[in-house]
């Protein structure tokens, strides 16, 4: 086989009609190794029907699977709510420990996709031909997805990054929509000073948004190869990031309000954090949690450092199929029907989440939309071109979920003190380093 | 068996007394299926999981590489551990600073309700006691309500005074702030035990002491705190445990001041991180077994110095 590509390869670099051999042999090699299952198996196990349990806390989640028990009468999925975020991931950990427990299908979102997949908990959906559904999702996604040559999910929704802004506010306070990150530095000092009660945004120290910020910036922090990790969170990205945060951090100009409190609700409803750089799930997460500012808020896309469109993911996650499932082609048909048939994104979209599918990404009726909380703005048309701005190359720390519950002991000191953002994050990598190298990884070695 | 043989007396010597042994045995093994389901619950959720924790931490389990013995190196890493240490140090400062206020506190409500010169003495009682039934996580958020410094009570108190003076959630007093809550939360508890102890005073004693003419405050120091004093060191043992142990009020108010309040503020909540967010669950043992034999210890200490001035 390897032989047979090298030779392959050379004729490649022969003459370019070759090329296009080897990409048909390629793909009719790729297509033979999966033995296990392909779309006809899934199928087949849709039709004999079974027992699922899925961990989800997707709002859309109840609804998709009784639409989807609808379609496939034979299949019964139980739903269980085990909690948000790092609350599930602890019940998973320990189910995966204790070697009995997980769920078949399971949400996991991207930061810690690679910390499941490292343990290998998570089955090989190409395996089951799932593979071939690359061309639907938007690259940024797909990639997140793909752990060391092994899909160990698929996506669901997406987060690229962009700019929430209270045009009241900024109306009020004669600010511009910032467009490059000196601009938005220079619009918190002039809005705090017009009014101290005002902040351009929040920050209290946030694992999520300081990786995604670096990400935007160019810094590639965490480099990944099977169990050989290089943690540099000194990279000129991270420093290009730290450069300009320093100056909002260090003047005092953001909001301490921790976010998703009741407070920071409260902030962003009567205008006191003005702004917001985050994913593209956040217009249903306003229109819920902050009704009363309805029409005040608008999006931009997210300030850059040279003036070139750039973003990063910001949160967004999918579904796996655990290897504790005892039917992991009927968990499989399942997932793929989940986040790929027409149907079951229609619910998804329903319940106000961003998708990460390029058809409904694309759908002129999706970017027509105007959404009469954003004034009625044609809000998917900016967070779609930010879909597609998204940066390339990032991944995550295979041990993502605790690197990210110890970042206020560490970068959260920086914000305490209002100091330099790099002390705290040479911390970060401190432990970041102890603590792979401790549990068998070689970090930096 | 062979220095059994050897050591037995002559046959005959042995005879009567194997009947009373017998019988000795039999009465043993009736009480024992007295103690049985007790026996049975304590060594399922008590000696079970102590046991585990034991065996635990003298395993390493890795993400990568897979779970060996190591021995004592987990307990050699947490003695050298600087944040277990600087955890240990704040319930440690908790304690010798909270306990003796919140008793104190609970002593003066006490004998205040004992005295009987205080009206609506049952309604004082359970105002006081009440705090304890509220369930800590809704009475630390409710705190955290009050606390808050951009919208909370604290926030209208700044605004009042015009200046940010009031800052529960500032690094220098959030330990002032949790001990606050505790004490709210237990002084009603500790009141209670204190009262229930009073009120076992045989009164021919107070009828003697009037007689003397000893006033209310002899009363008190002759005759109530001496009689308190087992319910004391009773109270004392139980808040020296509850401040090693000291764990929801700083993990639920973490969300609210997340820098402030580090994944081991508390050696509980150390131990808590490092099993649920970092899968340590080696370490974890160490730590849960560690703070379990210190606070065993100080508790016995308090226990033998409390006794030994009663018995003089």
């Amino acid at each position: 086989m390897t032989t047979a590509r090298t030779a392959l390869r050379r004729t490649l670099t022969v003459a370019a009609a070759a090329a296009l051999a080897v990409g048909s042999l390629a793909a009719c090699s790729a297509a033979g190794s999966t033995e296990s299952g392909t779309a006809d198996d899934l199928d087949a196990a849709l039709e004999a029907g079974g027992k699922l349990t899925y961990w989800s806390w997707t709002p859309s989640a109840e609804a998709q699977v009784a639409a989807f028990e609808e379609a496939y009468p034979n299949v019964d999925v139980e739903l269980v709510n085990a909690g948000t975020n790092t609350e599930e991931y602890t019940k998973l950990q320990n189910a995966i420990k204790a070697g009995s427990g997980a769920p078949d299908v399971v949400q996991i979102e991207y930061y810690a996709i690679p910390q499941f997949a490292l343990s290998d908990s998570l089955v090989d959906l190409s395996e089951f031909g799932l593979d071939q559904l690359e061309a639907q999702y938007s690259a940024s996604t797909w990639g997140a997805v793909n752990v060391d040559g092994k899909l160990v999910g698929l996506p669901q929704d997406s987060g690229p990054m962009a700019l929430f802004y209270n045009a009241a506010v900024f109306e009020e306070f004669g600010i511009a929509v910032p467009e490059t990150w000196d601009d938005y530095v220079q619009a918190g000092r002039d809005l705090h000073a017009a009014d101290p009660t005002k902040y351009i945004t929040s920050d209290t120290g946030d694992a999520g948004f300081t990786t995604s910020m670096i990400w935007q910036a160019g810094g590639r922090p965490f480099q990944i190869d099977g169990t050989d990790i290089t943690v540099d969170l000194a990279d000129e990205g991270t420093q290009k990031w730290t450069g300009v945060w320093n100056q909002l951090v260090e003047e005092d100009l953001l909001a301490t309000t921790p976010g998703w409190s009741d407070e920071w609700f409260k902030g962003l409803a009567d205008g006191s954090i003005a702004s917001l750089v985050i994913g593209a799930w956040m217009p249903g997460v306003l229109e819920s949690s902050v009704a009363d500012a309805a029409g005040d808020w608008r999006v931009a896309p997210m300030p850059t450092y040279d003036g070139t469109p750039v973003t990063a993911e910001n949160g967004g996650g999918g579904q796996s199929v655990t290897k504790q499932s005892e039917n992991p082609a009927l968990a499989a048909a399942f997932l793929r029907w989940l986040n790929s048939d027409p149907a079951s994104i229609e619910v998804f979209l329903e319940s106000g989440g961003f998708p990460s599918t390029t058809a409904d990404l694309e759908d002129p009726e999706f970017l027509a939309i105007e959404s009469e909380y954003f004034g009625g703005q044609k809000i998917n048309e900016v967070l779609t071109q930010a879909s597609k701005d998204v940066s390339e190359g990032w991944s995550y720390l295979p041990y993502q979920v605790y690197a990210n519950s110890i970042f206020g002991d560490t970068v959260g000191q920086s914000y305490a003190n209002k100091s330099d953002l790099n002390d705290g994050l040479a911390e970060w990598q401190n432990q970041l380093v102890d603590y792979g190298n401790e549990q068998g990884f070689s970090v930096n070695e | 068996m062979t220095a059994t043989s050897a050591t037995a007396p002559p046959g005959g010597a042995t005879a009567p007394e194997a009947r009373p042994i017998r019988s000795r045995a039999r009465s043993e093994w009736k009480g024992l299926a007295f103690v049985a389901p007790f026996l049975v619950v304590f060594v399922l959720v008590f000696i079970a999981p102590v046991a585990y924790s034991i065996y635990l931490s003298l395993f390493r389990e890795q993400l990568i590489g897979g779970n060996a013995f190591v021995g004592f190196e987990n307990y050699l890493a947490l003695f050298a551990d600087p944040q277990f240490w600087e955890g240990f140090g704040r319930v440690s400062l908790f304690l010798v600073v909270q306990v003796p206020i919140m008793l104190a506190l609970a002593l003066v409500a006490a004998l205040a309700i004992d005295s009987a010169r205080l009206h609506a003495s049952g309604f004082f009682r359970i105002v006081i006691f009440l705090p304890y039934a509220v369930p800590a996580v809704v009475a630390v958020l409710m705190w955290g309500f009050i606390y808050g410094d951009n919208f909370g009570l604290a926030a209208n108190i700044n605004d009042w005074l015009g200046s940010v003076v009031v800052t529960p959630f500032a690094r220098e007093w959030i330990l002032v702030s949790i001990g606050n809550i505790v004490t709210w939360e237990f002084v009603g508890y500790n009141m209670l035990i204190f009262y229930s102890a009073l009120r076992v005073i045989p009164t021919d004693l107070y009828e003697a002491a009037e007689l003397d003419g000893a006033g209310p405050m002899r009363v008190v120091t002759g005759i109530k705190l001496p009689a308190l004093r087992g319910a004391i060191v009773i109270a004392t043992i139980f808040s020296i445990i509850g401040s090693f142990q000291l764990f929801n009020e700083p993990n639920i108010l973490r969300t609210l001041a997340p820098n402030i309040i580090t994944t081991y503020f508390t050696p509980n909540m150390y131990a808590y991180n490092l099993s649920f967010a970092g899968q340590q669950y080696n370490a974890s043992a160490t730590v849960a077994i560690v703070m379990g034999v210190i606070t065993a210890v100080i508790a016995y200490v308090v226990q033998l110095r409390g006794s030994r001035k009663e018995e003089r």
